[in-house]
C-alpha cells in the first residue's frame, strides 16, 4: 500500500533516525516530499510510504511507539481554476502528470492524486494560481 | 486572384448579419475540403487571437483635479510608481514597474508578486485603489502631497497604449548552462531541460497576415475584452528578417502598438502575471480580424502550425551576452505537442502564451462580427514591409568623458565586460 502522511516531532525526537529504521527494519519505500527538522526543534515531515501491508501497518506503529504523531496528508496542492490562465506551463514541470495538458483542447487539469507535492509547479506559474496547502497542525 | 472583395462590401454584410467568419484555426479545415478559390469568395473574415505576456503594455490615466490642485511629481497606485513628467494629474503606468519596497532579486529568485500589471487588472477589476502623490508646489499647484483611494471610474481617462504587443513570432528558449534559469520566458532548467515558447501559433495575429496586408494603422481589434486600435508599428518591429516561403517569419519580427479605452475592457483578459527570478507583467489578450479581400490573403490566413518555424536560443549565454549559438528551429506542432528535439535531445516544452484563450478570443471576435456589433476597418497607412530595411540597432557601446555626473545612481552598478 501506499499512503502519503505527515509526521509531527517534538525536539527530542528529531534527533532520531527513524527513515533508516522504518527502510531496513519496516522494509517500507520512503519518498520524503517536505521535510522541517532541525536538532532540538520540533519538526514535521511530509512523505509517500509504500510497502507490504503488514510492513506499513508495523512501520506506522513503531512511529507511533516512539510518540511521533502521524496523519494523513490530503489537498495538500490546490489549484485555483478561476485564476488559471491555461497557459500549461506547470504541465511541463509536473513529473508525475497530477497537473497534464490535455493535448487537443490544450487545457490543463489537475489531479490531486497523482500529486506527489514536489512544489514544482508553485514556482513556474505566473498567476500564482497553484498554492501550497498542507493540512498541518501546530506541532506536539 | 480574380476574385476580390472590398472593406466596403465586407462591412455591408457585415451589418446585414451575412458576413461568413471563421477563426484562424477553421480556415484550415474549410481550405482543405473546399479549395482556396472557393474558400475566398465565401469567406468574408478570419479572426485570430493570442493570449500572454507582453511586458511593453502600460496605460495613460488623468487622475482629474485635487483640491487644491497638485502637479504630480511622483505618484503611485497601490505602491507603484507611475510616470507623471508630464501635466500635472497625467500618468502613465507600465506593466512591469514593481512597487519600491520589492525586494527584487536581492533573495533570488525574487517572487515579484506585485507590479504595474496587477495594478491595471485590479482597476479593470473595479477595486479601490490607493492613490498617493508628492509634488514640489507652485502658485498654480500649491498641493505638495495627497493620499486617497480611486477606482476607474474616479478617473477622467483611462486608456491602454502598448507599445510593443502581439510580436510577430518568438525565440523558444532553452538553458545550455548547468543552473536553473529564470527569465522572462520562465523558468529554464539546466542543459536542455525544456524548452519555452510563446505566440499561438496558427491562430497568431501577425503569422496569419504575415505581410501586413491588412494589419496597419487605424485597425479596429479585440484588446483585453474590450474595443482597440493598432496606433503604429510596435517597438522592434523589424518586418525585414528571414522569412519561409510561405512569407512567415522564422524570427521574431513584426510587432503592434496598440491603443483602447481600459474603462470597457475586462480583467479577464488583462491578467497581472509574476515570473519568479524576473520580475512582474501582464498577460493581454489581443484579437485581430483579417478582412479575406483575395485569395492571397486567404493563403496566409490558411497557415498550419506545422509551417511556423521559429529559432531556438540558448538563455545561459547565447541571448544575454550576445553569442551566436545555432540550435536549429522548431516548429509549432512540435511545440504544442509536448516535446521537440533539440542536438538528438528530447526536450519538453513549456508553453508561454495560453492556446485555449488565443481560442477563446478568436471565437468571441467571430461572435463580435457575426453579430454585426464589430465593423472591420481599413488601415490608413500600411506598417513597414519586409522590403522596409529597417536596422535592428543595438545600444553603442561609447565612453563618456569622466568628471561630469549625470546619474548618482550610476556608481558601481555599471556592468563591467
Amino acid at each position: 500500500m501506499k499512503n502519503r502522511i505527515v509526521l509531527y516531532f517534538s525536539a527530542t525526537q528529531s534527533e532520531q533516525p527513524i527513515i533508516y529504521q522504518l527502510v531496513k527494519e519496516y522494509d517500507l519505500v520512503v519518498n520524503i516530499l517536505k521535510a522541517n527538522i532541525n536538532p532540538q526543534k520540533e519538526g514535521l515531515m511530509v512523505m509517500e510510504l509504500t510497502g507490504e501491508k503488514d510492513n506499513y501497518d508495523s512501520g506506522i506503529e513503531y512511529l507511533s511507539s516512539l510518540g511521533i504523531a502521524c496523519e494523513p496528508l490530503s489537498e495538500t496542492v490546490m489549484w485555483n481554476e478561476a485564476l488559471c490562465i491555461q497557459c500549461g506551463a506547470c504541465a511541463s514541470f509536473c513529473p508525475t502528470e497530477a497537473l497534464a495538458m490535455e493535448r487537443e483542447s490544450m487545457e490543463v487539469s489537475f489531479d490531486n492524486s497523482k500529486c506527489v507535492v514536489c512544489g514544482m509547479c508553485l514556482e513556474c506559474c505566473p498567476t500564482r494560481a497553484i498554492t501550497l496547502h498542507f493540512d498541518i497542525k501546530e506541532a506536539v | 486572384m480574380s476574385y476580390q472583395k472590398s472593406y466596403e462590401e465586407i462591412n455591408e454584410k457585415i451589418r446585414k448579419g451575412e458576413a461568413v467568419v471563421v477563426t484562424a484555426e477553421e480556415v484550415i479545415d474549410i481550405v482543405e475540403e473546399k479549395g482556396y478559390a472557393q474558400a475566398a469568395r465565401e469567406i468574408d473574415v478570419v479572426t485570430t487571437g493570442t493570449f500572454g505576456p507582453m511586458c511593453s503594455s502600460g496605460a495613460f490615466i488623468n487622475f482629474g483635479h485635487a483640491n487644491p490642485r497638485i502637479k504630480m511629481k511622483k505618484v503611485w497606485l497601490n505602491g507603484v510608481e507611475a510616470y507623471t513628467g508630464m501635466a500635472a494629474v497625467d500618468a502613465y503606468l507600465g506593466a512591469g514597474q514593481l512597487p519600491e519596497s520589492d525586494p527584487e532579486n536581492k533573495v533570488y529568485p525574487g517572487r515579484f508578486t506585485y507590479g504595474g500589471g496587477h495594478v491595471i487588472q485590479d482597476l479593470v477589476a473595479g477595486k479601490e485603489v490607493r492613490l498617493e502623490a508628492i509634488a514640489y508646489g507652485t502658485d498654480c499647484y500649491p498641493n505638495r502631497a495627497l493620499e486617497t483611494i480611486i477606482t476607474l471610474d474616479d478617473v477622467n481617462e483611462a486608456f491602454m497604449f502598448n507599445p510593443r504587443n502581439a510580436y510577430q513570432n518568438y525565440n523558444c528558449a532553452v538553458n545550455l548552462g548547468d543552473r536553473p534559469l529564470y527569465t522572462y520566458m520562465g523558468i529554464l532548467r539546466p542543459k536542455l531541460g525544456n524548452a519555452a515558447y510563446s505566440t499561438s501559433g496558427q491562430l497568431s495575429p501577425l503569422l496569419n497576415d504575415p505581410h501586413y496586408k491588412t494589419i496597419g494603422i487605424g485597425t479596429r481589434i479585440f484588446l483585453g475584452g474590450g474595443i482597440g486600435y493598432v496606433s503604429w508599428n510596435g517597438t522592434q518591429h523589424h518586418p525585414n528578417v528571414l522569412r519561409g516561403e510561405n512569407g512567415v517569419p522564422k524570427t521574431p519580427a513584426g510587432t503592434l502598438s496598440v491603443i483602447g479605452d481600459l474603462k470597457q475592457m475586462d480583467p479577464n483578459w488583462l491578467v497581472g502575471l509574476s515570473y519568479v527570478g524576473y520580475g512582474a507583467t501582464m498577460a493581454i489578450g489581443i484579437g485581430i480580424p483579417i478582412p479575406i479581400l483575395d485569395e492571397e490573403i486567404l493563403h496566409y490566413t490558411a497557415v498550419k502550425d506545422e509551417d511556423i518555424f521559429c529559432p531556438i536560443v540558448d538563455f545561459f549565454e547565447g541571448y544575454p551576452y550576445k553569442k551566436d549559438i545555432d540550435l536549429g528551429f522548431a516548429n509549432f506542432k512540435e511545440l504544442k505537442s509536448g516535446k521537440i528535439t533539440i542536438n538528438g535531445k528530447q526536450v519538453v516544452t513549456t508553453p508561454q502564451s495560453s492556446y485555449p484563450r488565443a481560442r477563446k478570443i478568436a471565437a468571441t471576435l467571430k461572435e463580435w462580427i457575426t453579430a454585426g456589433k464589430f465593423e472591420i476597418s481599413q488601415p490608413v497607412q500600411m506598417l513597414p514591409g519586409a522590403d522596409s530595411n529597417i536596422d535592428f540597432k543595438s545600444i553603442p557601446d561609447r565612453h563618456p568623458a569622466n568628471g561630469i555626473i549625470f546619474n548618482s545612481r550610476m556608481g558601481g552598478n555599471k556592468y563591467e565586460k
